[in-house]
């Protein structure tokens, strides 16, 4: 997991509610195309047209904007399906942070996972954020802190935002998980040894085809 | 003891311990592995050379790649390549077991988990796909992670998890004749949002929902992650254990009494406090569909798309206009199958309705069964038949076209009534049109040629 601690960038507005992540990635192309290419397959629907060519309306296809390493989005932003790909295609293409009023539930974890960092602003301090993305045409940079959990808009407006702690130490930390629960061996064991008397029908199968 | 919820007991007694940041670290009972998350998690375990902690917790088995057909284009055999091929080599490699297609017990993952009784109350079970909310049904604490979590579960057997805040959702009233939990489902979602439940673990309860079967219950829980729920839960009660009851995976006899004993008390104790809750009374619901690109893009019966505050992507992508009716629009496709509506109530249903009658000449009709074990019930019951007679095409189980990636799919610019659970753009196939719908709507439908809501 890579860690994540301050970034600048462009902002791009995508004010859509409801982008699933079959729309940041469809299923089709995330399985044909290696991990590392599936920035240009991001969000393939809006962004290219039947015949192949990119579609001038989509915000990703705009100058400044196809330099956007933040994307200011609307509501319920990554939900769907689980497909941690939707995050990688947004690596792909440059994006680091999202900042909507909610995201997925699944989604939120996966970019978690991958140092992405994704922002939940609410109603007025969005409306801003999003307006900011769409005035400054990209000719600003935004700057959002994890330590400090703050949006800093272009005109120096400062946006604070809640964020999980433990969410936060893995993000900084950028940690290898399974490394870390390794630590925890013994409490898992001593955990799986008294269920396996509390609840022998968990584990009866244990050696059942 | 302080009132529990039904979701605050089964965390708590997942729970192996706590870190400084307040994250759980949650034991995982039950995983399912599919042909992608499942392969691509068993992929990187080979890599890293990890160990599988307890590989006599999971099960493999290919949905949705495996294609339905009885032969592969050039470009599935590919797909069969690495993807399934592969989940059945790593799954022999580190010994877990794998259902593969001909065993019998092959199917999507969230049909097979439940009817082999794999999947049981109390249980924590995860898989890496996002409808592991199915499995609620049954009260099993399910919930869908991504790929690093698949290959964190093969190497712990464990999640760092934080913990949800808790709703409830209680059905009063009484559905009315030719109304299904599909369309419930389908209703609360247009009530409530596609985002009701996010950061929630949602509790189905009431009269609505004790009087529906498991496989019902299944469906509600089913689209619960299209309500935003990444955990659906409704408590077991006697119909969820008469249904385990005999399953190949369920306590074996001398277990048995025990594990009722324990699952009796996997309930909502009164008085016990929701973050948040709504009581809505069912009685009123009608058949649903679907008109736009997101599940809580719903009308009903006679309905039609909003006149004004419609999204205009929503309704160009779908070809239709502010105030228009839907009934009538002609109909190319009609799909019965997925995770949703494939299990062999929802087949009784359909056969009941096309039994003797023909799909109109547009319509191109498929059920696929969600497992080997539906389409086996299905053809002893003589249910394919009837299916075959009417010009459904009659598959072998899978995913097939709901999500469009194992060479099934709806052609570009048509128009599908779908059992499934997703209308997102392009889930069906680059600019499929998909209307969600309960078997029985989506049946008629397949009948007529054109979107039918009827409550005959
Ligand atoms: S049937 Fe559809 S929704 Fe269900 S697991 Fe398969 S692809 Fe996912």
């Amino acid at each position: 997991m890579k860690a994540f601690i301050t970034h600048k960038g462009i902002a791009a507005p995508l004010p859509l509610d409801n982008i699933d992540t079959d729309v940041i990635i469809p299923m089709g192309p995330l399985m044909m195309t290696p991990r590392g290419e599936l920035g240009k397959k991001a969000f393939m629907p809006l962004r290219y047209r039947e015949d192949g060519s990119e579609a001038p309306e989509f915000v990703l296809n705009q100058a400044p904007y196809q330099r956007a390493s933040i994307l200011v989005a609307g509501r319920n932003f990554g939900c769907g399906s689980s497909r941690e790909g939707a995050v990688h295609a947004l690596e792909g293409f440059g994006i680091r942070i999202v900042i909507a009023p909610s995201f997925g539930d699944i989604f939120f974890g996966n970019c978690i996972k991958n140092g992405v960092l994704p922002v939940i602003l609410e109603d007025a301090a969005h409306d801003s954020a999003l307006q900011a993305a769409g005035i400054t045409r990209g000719e600003a940079f935004f700057k959002v802190s994890l330590p400090d959990q703050i949006v800093t808009l272009p005109d120096g407006t400062c946006l604070p935002f809640d964020f999980d702690p433990g969410h936060k130490v893995r993000l900084l930390e950028g940690m290898d998980e399974i490394a870390l629960t390794e630590q925890y061996r013994q409490d898992v064991l001593d955990y799986q040894e008294k269920d396996r008397r509390d609840r022998p029908w968990i584990w009866a199968i244990e050696h059942m085809a | 003891m302080s009132p529990a919820t039904l979701f605050d007991k089964l965390w708590d007694r997942h729970l192996v311990t706590t870190n400084d940041e307040g994250l759980d670290l949650i034991h995982i009972d039950r995983s399912l592995l599919t042909d992608l998350s499942g392969t691509i998690g068993l992929e990187e375990m080979e890599q890293d050379d990890s160990a599988v902690a307890c590989p006599g917790l999971h099960a493999a088995m290919p949905d949705h790649v495996i294609p339905t057909g009885s032969e592969d284009t050039p470009q599935q055999a590919k797909l069969r390549a690495r993807f399934v091929v592969n989940l059945d080599r790593l799954s022999k490699q580190t010994g877990i077991r794998h259902f593969a297609r001909g065993s019998g017990r092959q199917g999507i993952v969230h049909v097979v988990g439940l009817e082999q009784g794999f999947t049981l109350p109390g249980t924590t079970l995860v898989c890496g796909d996002s409808h592991t909310s199915t499995h609620g049904a049954v009260g099993a604490l399910a919930w869908g992670i991504g790929s690093t979590e698949v290959k964190h579960v093969l190497a712990t057997q464990t999640l760092w998890m934080k913990r949800p805040k808790r709703a409830r959702v209680w059905l009063d009233g009484t559905l009315q004749r030719g109304v299904f939990s599909k369309d419930l489902i389908l209703w609360l979602i247009g009530r409530l949002g596609a985002d009701y439940g996010r950061e929630h673990a949602v509790e189905f309860t009431g009269p609505v929902i004790e009087a529906l079967s498991v496989e019902a219950r299944a469906s509600v829980c089913n689209l619960g992650v299209e309500m935003g729920a990444r955990f659906a839960l409704i408590a077991p009660d006697d119909t969820t254990f008469r249904y385990l009851a005999g399953r190949t995976y369920a306590p074996e006899p001398a277990l048995w009494e025990a594990a009722l004993e324990d699952w009796r008390r996997l309930k909502t104790d009164p008085g016990a406090q929701f973050d948040k809750e709504i009581y809505l009374d069912a009685s009123e619901v009608t058949p649903q569909i679907t008109w736009g690109i997101s599940p809580e893009q719903v009308t009903n019966l006679g309905g039609a798309v909003p006149l004004s505050g419609a999204d205009d992507g929503a309704l160009d992508y779908m070809g239709l206009a502010p105030g228009q009716s839907l009934e009538g629009l002609p109909v190319d496709y009609v799909f019965i199958g997925s995770c949703a509506n494939s299990r062999i109530e929802d087949l009784r249903l359909v056969a009941d309705i096309v039994r003797g009658k023909r799909v109109a000449e547009r319509v191109t009709a498929w059920v696929v069964p969600g497992s080997e074990a539906v389409k086996r019930a299905a053809e002893d019951e003589g249910l394919a038949k009837i299916f075959l007679a009417a010009g459904f095409q009659w598959r072998e189980p899978g995913c097939s076209m709901c999500n469009a990636v194992n060479g099934d799919l709806v052609a570009p610019g048509k128009r599908a009534v779908s059992t499934s659970n997703r209308n997102f753009v392009g889930r069906q196939g680059p600019n499929a049109r998909t209307h969600l719908a309960s078997p029985a709507t989506a049946a008629a439908c397949a009948l007529a040629g054109e979107i039918r809501l009827s409550q005959e």
